[in-house]
């Protein structure tokens, strides 16, 4: 027996793989040098990046945070300011970027501004949200209620603030040193769980207006109450009359009770319990601020109302399915700015003349009822991707309508629309600048008033890129958040 | 049919706000405010500072009135307007005055229905030209490309000045004053063509202003003054007059520095008493008390004061009085008598 054998009997231990294949060099011949044309391309690219970073950046970092006036700003950097050369102008933002956030809007009462702001991240988080816990966002309400409890200061608001932020601190540490697993077992042996913050999500929207507007705190109660209203009448009258009538009813209480009662309400009340903020009329709002509020109105509110219009576009019913056609097809087919023209010029004409109807509103109601129109085109984009055998199936358990839209068919449309809705949020929060036409100053509104004081005239790329930089903020975070969610609700295993 | 059904309602609206507006100076005295219509922003004549304050030539005029009917200058609710919505918001009661640098036409005073109670500025288009180009008459612009905002009256006297004097342009179509001033430095337009006092301030912001000259030629009429609606005649008096009582304080001398010793009584000079308040009851008759003009004087200053603050020659944009000097110096602004 020889042991000379042609095979080999033991594996050749691993070799580290070449260097040209590795690391940083490895990578760049993968992706940047591959190939004659794609490294001709790759340095052209480089080449332009350098010219366009190279201007850029000493443009960018320029040392003019203090300056005055745009004169000063040109002592300091020197000459050529807008043509490549010299340096941006950063006084402009350092002297108004108040005014470029919130307009108008009195010094002393920017904070409910920005609480309002705050709290609405508080409201939407345990509506986009399943990541952080029920105590958590209690936690997140009341550190933010009591930073602005002590922000308004006074004996009153230090001891409020310090005793909310106590409690934050309690809630959140007892939360941050129980696992889940162990609170899961906590409420397992009947321990007492804090209230859904869903609650606080839903009074928001009563909340927010009264900051941003002031006056008594009775006109949003009694606004709220007509949903009480509405829902006692439903609850009882359904029973008595179907469920058909129950609802009409509830509706008409609700609107008879706003219309006609909750003006009474609020002032007797303010009478025996006078509390109020300081009234801000619409006129006082501005900057980011008023893009903010419009934004996030509508596109609270298209959502619903875009799916109560697909849904009714596809509805059997022929006056239901034409009211809608009708309404999207006409808002789709005429401009926003002609419907914002509507909303400041044809309206004022035609209203009684003395109505104060505010203009804010006029063009909250314009913008939503657009971006309903698309928001609708969208879902049913969804609804249509949906395979019949979903309807027939909702069909063959025995659900009704309703509970078959709930439960089966929207869960699904939704789902398939997310980018498509996103993408009509991102549209309608830019589209917001369009009121600076109508002469609502707005962030685009503002950068004309600034370039109108004798100090900042002739600025044009540092007040731009400023807003463009906001809208980017909030536009990217829009869009990420949509990925977010896409991912969160995948269930198809791919 | 359904025409005559729109012109109605347009009818009954327009005789619904006819009626309501003979009451504007209740109104506003109700209101506590002075709604005021202004530009969203022009160098000189209305822009906010810093901290919101409105500041400017057509605000002065703003502040005068308010201080005349309701006795405090800063009791003005401005609300900003573009060229756009100004006469419906004028036109539908939002504002109770517009004082937004807009020039006095047939059609805006006829078939708008509006008044213009006075001019507060004679403007007049004119062309920005960089000096390097050698040219010292608008003549001279043969063949030049013109920066031109779309849509204003601007647009139409380039097109006659140029048809009239037999020469060629190229229009180069820009939406705004802020874009013109970057094109034009750019270089992507010879001139740069609009009011004179927008040019003067645009001028003001280059780098080196005094490579850039405006052109002699002056090639329309742009009376600017503030405007009221049709039908409240009352209103338009009380605004009419305001205006002409700090175009007649600078005329007679009156001053905010001297205006307390002249009103504390009756003087040498009875119009400056007729128009102090110290004799007579001018105020009576317009319905306010006998110290407005007093007030509205000392709200800003005289007009030639407010001229001077503003956009007079001290300012960064430099004007000159030229036609809005004093009758008597050789210009247009000439008051009624104060009798």
């Amino acid at each position: 027996m020889s042991d000379m054998s042609y095979v080999r009997s033991e594996m050749l231990p691993e070799r580290a793989p070449p260097a040209s294949s590795v690391g940083i060099v490895g990578w760049a011949r993968q992706n940047l040098f591959n190939g004659v044309g794609n490294s001709i391309l790759t340095v052209l690219a480089l080449i332009l990046l350098w010219i366009v970073v190279s201007r850029l950046v000493p443009w960018f970092f320029s040392p003019t945070w203090n300056s005055a006036s745009l004169n000063e700003c040109r002592e300091i950097v020197g000459t050529g300011h807008g043509h490549g050369g010299g340096g941006a102008c950063w006084g402009v933002i350092r002297d108004r970027w108040q005014q470029l956030l919130f307009g108008f809007y009195p010094e002393a009462e920017r904070w409910r501004t920005v609480l309002a702001f705050a709290l609405l991240f508080v409201a939407l988080i345990p509506v986009l949200f399943n990541m952080i816990s029920r105590r958590m966002n209690w936690v997140l309400l009341l550190a933010v209620l009591g930073l602005a409890a002590l922000y308004l200061g006074g004996a009153l608001g230090i001891i409020v603030g310090l005793a909310l932020i106590a409690a934050a601190g309690f809630v959140g540490f007892k939360a941050l040193s129980t696992s889940k697993e162990d609170r899961a077992a906590e409420i397992e042996a009947g321990a007492k769980r804090l209230p859904n913050p869903l609650i606080f999500s839903a009074i928001f929207p009563f909340v927010a207006p009264w900051l941003l507007w002031g006056g008594s705190i009775w006109l949003p109660i009694g606004a709220a109450l007509g949903f009480v209203v509405g829902y006692i009448a439903f609850r009882y009258l359904t029973p008595i009359v179907g469920s058909l009538a129950g609802l009409i009813i509830a509706v008409l209480a609700t609107v008879i009770w706003w219309l006609v009662l909750t003006g009474g309400f609020a002032s007797i009340m303010s009478s025996i319990i006078p509390i109020g903020l300081e009234p801000v009329e619409s006129r006082n709002f501005g900057g980011f601020m008023l893009s903010i509020t419009i934004g996030v109105v509508a596109i609270a509110c298209s959502l619903p109302i875009g799916i109560v219009l697909a849904l009714g576009r596809q509805s059997d019913l022929l006056i239901v399915k034409a009211l809608c056609v009708g309404f999207i097809e006409f808002i789709r087919g005429v401009p926003l700015i002609t419907l914002l023209f509507v909303a400041s010029t044809l309206l004022n004409i035609f209203m009684p003349p003395g109505t104060n109807f505010d203009i804010i509103l006029r063009v909250l109601i314009m913008v939503t009822l657009f971006a309903a129109a698309y928001m609708a085109e969208v879902i049913r984009g969804g609804l249509a991707a949906l395979p019949t055998g979903q309807y027939e199936a909702a069909d063959a358990l025995g659900l009704d309508y309703w509970k078959a839209q709930r439960l089966i068919i929207m869960p699904q449309a939704l789902k398939i629309s997310i980018p498509g809705i996103v993408s009509t949020f991102i549209g309608v929060f830019k589209d917001t600048v369009l009121v600076s036409i109508i002469g609502l100053l707005d962030p685009l509104g503002l950068t004309n008033a600034i370039r109108a004081d004798v100090a900042w005239n002739g600025l044009v790329w540092e007040l731009y890129g400023f807003i463009a930089f906001m809208f980017f903020v909030f536009c990217f975070s829009m869009s990420r958040y949509s990925m977010y969610l896409e991912r969160r609700l995948r269930t198809d295993h791919r | 049919m359904k025409k005559s059904v729109f012109l109605g309602a347009l009818t009954v609206a327009s005789i619904a706000a006819g009626a309501s507006a003979a009451a504007t100076l209740d109104d506003v005295k109700a209101r506590g405010k002075l709604n005021c219509g202004v530009t969203t922003g022009l160098v000189g004549f209305a822009a906010p500072d810093a901290n919101g304050k409105w500041e400017g030539f057509d605000v002065g005029v703003c502040r005068a009135v308010a201080a005349a009917v309701l006795g405090d200058a800063n009791a003005v609710e401005f609300v900003p307007t573009t060229g756009k919505t100004r006469f419906t918001a004028l036109a539908s009661g939002e504002v109770d005055m517009l004082a937004r640098n807009t020039t006095w036409t047939l059609s805006r005073d006829v078939d708008l229905k509006f008044d213009f109670v006075g001019v507060n500025y004679y403007d007049g288009q004119g062309f920005l030209v960089s000096k390097e180009m050698g040219v010292s008459s608008a003549k001279d612009l043969d063949g030049a490309t013109v920066c031109i905002q779309t849509g204003t009256t601007t647009e139409l006297n380039l097109a006659d000045f140029f048809r009239a004097n037999n020469i060629s342009y190229e229009p180069v179509p820009i939406e705004t004053n802020a874009e013109g001033q970057q094109q034009y430095l750019a270089g992507a337009c010879d001139t740069y063509t609009t009011d004179a006092s927008g040019l003067a301030a645009t001028r003001a912001t280059f780098e080196d202003p005094s490579a850039h000259v405006v052109l002699p030629e002056i090639i329309s009429k742009e009376p600017l003054g503030p405007l009221v609606r049709h039908g409240d005649n009352e209103w338009g008096d009380i605004v009419r007059w305001t205006l002409n009582a700090l175009i007649s304080a600078e005329e007679l001398g009156i001053t905010s520095t001297n205006i307390g010793e002249l009103s504390a009584a009756p003087g040498d000079n009875p119009e400056i008493n007729r128009m102090l308040g110290t004799e007579g009851n001018l105020g009576e008759m317009l319905g306010l008390d006998a110290d407005w003009a007093k007030r509205a004087i000392m709200a800003g200053g005289n007009y030639g004061e407010l001229f001077a603050k503003n956009i007079g020659e001290s300012t960064p944009i430099a004007l000159a009085r030229g036609l809005n000097a004093q009758w008597k110096d050789g210009g247009l602004i000439y008051s009624p008598p104060f009798r």
